[in-house]
């Protein structure tokens, strides 16, 4: 729906000459003062981080007295270490990579598939297929779920791992619109070159697209896997053994059943920020794709 | 509008009716796995969803299932008491999330906009909070937010200690009717202000023809009328779509406030996500669960079309050269 104004915006961005300030405190405000405001909003913004911080650094009791340290009185790294022995989780940190890993790439794999399909190919039934696969986007998840939730029960599935592996190896709908946004941006002469060279369907996918499509598989992974990761409600139905559990949920048990009634609340905090690291750490790693990614799905939409 | 794109022009295709077949057998071949996952998971469910919402029926219990037509659809307008209250109060935090997080972040998008010395590292900063699992966020606000120990408390003990000499006694949060469900508002203001939506508006932002500024400020034009008539009419489709995403999301909000507050104290925030989770998942009465999916998606969809049918009063498409 943006779409038109696409293609003549994003040559403006590279050569913009001076700019004439579009925010109204920008000629209130000295530019001083826009920093002053960039950092008390960054500020504001990380206090929550810097709480969770010296809170795992804290032990058992001092993280409840009053008043606050406001740096932990002898930093208690080891918090980090005590971590993996609560309950079970060294296994939820295993389950959350092994889990997030094998639904990205299916993910990756059945969308872009389809995502090529949608791009490359003409056939029957595509527009109204094509349709169908946007209109998916519109349903609130629990309409899915509740059904969904039902046939895994009915196939005995329930405790398992199948239910939150299984159905992403068949694809997304809104990864299928990611990746066909891609492929359509890559030339179609490229695939007409390689066919008059005696390339098939697949074969000009795997060494013609591919290898040009590195930017929106890093996408995908990158949004796809943090999605998994903090994937919450589906695991949490779907299982009931707490050895089995992700990340996500197993931190419950830190406030649900601490054991001992000591308060566990530095290690929960610890806990917390070693499952927000990895995100975090991902997002570094990938930071311009993923913006890329967020403004492509974003702006077409 | 999208699919009208594909028809490129093809070079070869189409004139060779062999080839035509050919390319028709690998569509379908590449997409056979998501025709299967459309059907096994989405369109099947959806079909078997409808139905299910004209069933009492608990989940292993085949044999007592019993058709009751409508009856779930009454049950939920005129018996359950908690239908309405979760409704109204799920509308109450959307009407205040979606505002104050889509404003946010395009303050936010605009201030990064006005590239400062070291706007990576803002936006870098400003975003962090998006990355945070929603599960993490909620036991660290949580954390953060307890009534005797949490740092918002203390915070406002000492601001109390230092303007008057006694200190301020901070709210209950969640342990109180009336904060705990600003206190879920705050985490979502918390990881939007920054998140997504700052992104995809600061992109718009920058998107703006610099000529457009130049001439309003030859015009005469003041910062203010500036961004009245030229920024805000520019960003206007991307504010309607991030409203809109915004006003989903807000909608369906529930890992927060199932950590936070397992919809407490008092149903204070038992929102309509907790409403369907709690017969769903935890009462196994499927066809109830099922008919609260579906008057949620309704809910969603008149409030979508709303807003598209009175975003024409005020969504400016460049493109369309009005």
């Amino acid at each position: 729906m943006v779409d038109h104004a696409m293609p003549a915006r994003a040559g403006m961005t590279a050569k913009q000459p001076l700019r004439v300030a579009g925010l109204p405190v920008g000629a209130i405000l000295p530019r001083s003062g826009l920093h002053l405001l960039a950092v008390l909003l960054g500020i504001v913004l990380m206090l929550p981080f810097y709480w969770a911080l010296i809170s795992s650094l804290k032990e058992g009791p001092e993280v409840r007295r009053i008043p606050i340290d406001w740096w932990p009185q002898v930093a208690q790294w080891h918090n980090y270490l005590d971590v993996w022995t609560v309950r079970f989780f060294a296994n939820w940190v295993f389950n959350s990579v092994f889990l997030t890993l094998v639904a990205t790439a299916g993910t990756l794999v059945s969308s872009s598939l389809a995502g090529y399909a949608f791009a490359r190919f003409r056939f029957p039934g595509k527009d109204l297929l094509f349709t169908l696969t946007l209109a998916t986007l519109m349903l609130p998840g629990y309409v899915l779920l509740i059904p969904n939730y039902m046939l895994f029960w009915k196939l005995g599935w329930l405790n398992t791992y199948l239910p939150l592996t299984v159905p992403f190896w068949f694809g997304s709908a809104f990864f299928i619109f990611l990746f066909r946004q891609f492929f359509m941006t890559i030339p179609i002469d490229l695939d007409d070159a390689a066919r008059i060279d005696g390339a098939g369907y697949p074969r000009i996918f795997w060494s013609i697209l591919l290898p040009l499509s590195a930017p929106v598989f890093a996408t995908a992974a990158i949004i796809e896997g943090i999605n998994q990761w903090n994937s919450f409600l589906r695991p949490l139905i779907i299982l009931n053994k707490p050895e089995m559990f992700p990340l996500s949920v197993g931190l419950r048990y830190f406030v649900v059943n601490p054991g001992d009634n000591l308060p566990k609340d530095h290690l929960l905090m610890a806990a917390s920020i070693m499952m927000t690291l990895p995100v975090i750490i991902l997002f570094f790693i990938g930071q311009r794709q993923f913006v890329r990614g967020v403004v492509m799905s974003g702006i077409k939409g | 509008m999208v699919t009208r794109a594909a028809a490129v022009p093809r070079a070869m295709v189409g004139t060779q009716g062999s080839l035509r077949r050919d390319e028709v057998f690998w569509a379908y071949a590449f997409l056979t796995p998501w025709l299967i996952g459309l059907a096994v998971f989405i369109v099947g469910p959806i079909l078997f969803s409808l139905g299910m919402s004209t069933f009492n029926y608990t989940l292993g219990r085949e044999a007592e299932a019993t058709f009751i037509g409508l009856g779930n659809w009454v049950r939920a307008f005129t018996k359950d008491e908690l239908f309405w209250p979760s409704l109204g109060r799920t509308f109450l935090y959307t009407a205040v999330v979606v505002p104050c997080t889509v404003f946010g972040a395009l303050l936010t998008a605009m201030l990064l906009n006005e590239r400062l010395r070291g706007t990576t590292f803002y936006r870098t900063v400003f975003f962090m909070p998006h990355l945070t699992p929603i599960v993490a966020a909620a036991y660290i606000w949580l954390w953060l937010l307890s009534p005797q120990y949490g740092a918002i408390n203390e915070g406002i003990w000492q601001l109390g200690v230092a303007l008057t000499g006694t200190g301020f006694k901070g709210p209950g949060w969640f342990s109180s009717t009336e904060w705990a469900l600003p206190g879920l508002m705050l985490i979502a203001l918390w990881g939007a202000i920054g998140g997504n939506m700052m992104v995809i508006f600061l992109a718009g932002l920058q998107g703006i023809p610099q000529e457009l500024y130049e001439v309003a400020a030859i015009d005469g034009a003041n910062s203010w009328s500036r961004f009245r008539h030229v920024t805000l009419p520019m960003i206007s489709p991307t504010l309607f779509f991030n409203s809109i995403l915004a006003c989903v999301a807000a909608f369906q909000t529930f890992e927060s406030a199932f950590i936070a507050t397992k919809g407490g104290p008092a149903y204070a925030t038992w929102l309509y996500g907790l409403h369907i989770y709690r017969n769903t998942f935890e009462l196994f009465d499927m066809g109830y669960g099922a008919t609260l999916a579906w008057i949620l998606f309704i809910v969603l969809s008149v409030f979508t079309y709303i807003q598209f049918r009175t975003s024409r009063a005020w969504v400016f498409y460049a493109g369309e050269g009005r």
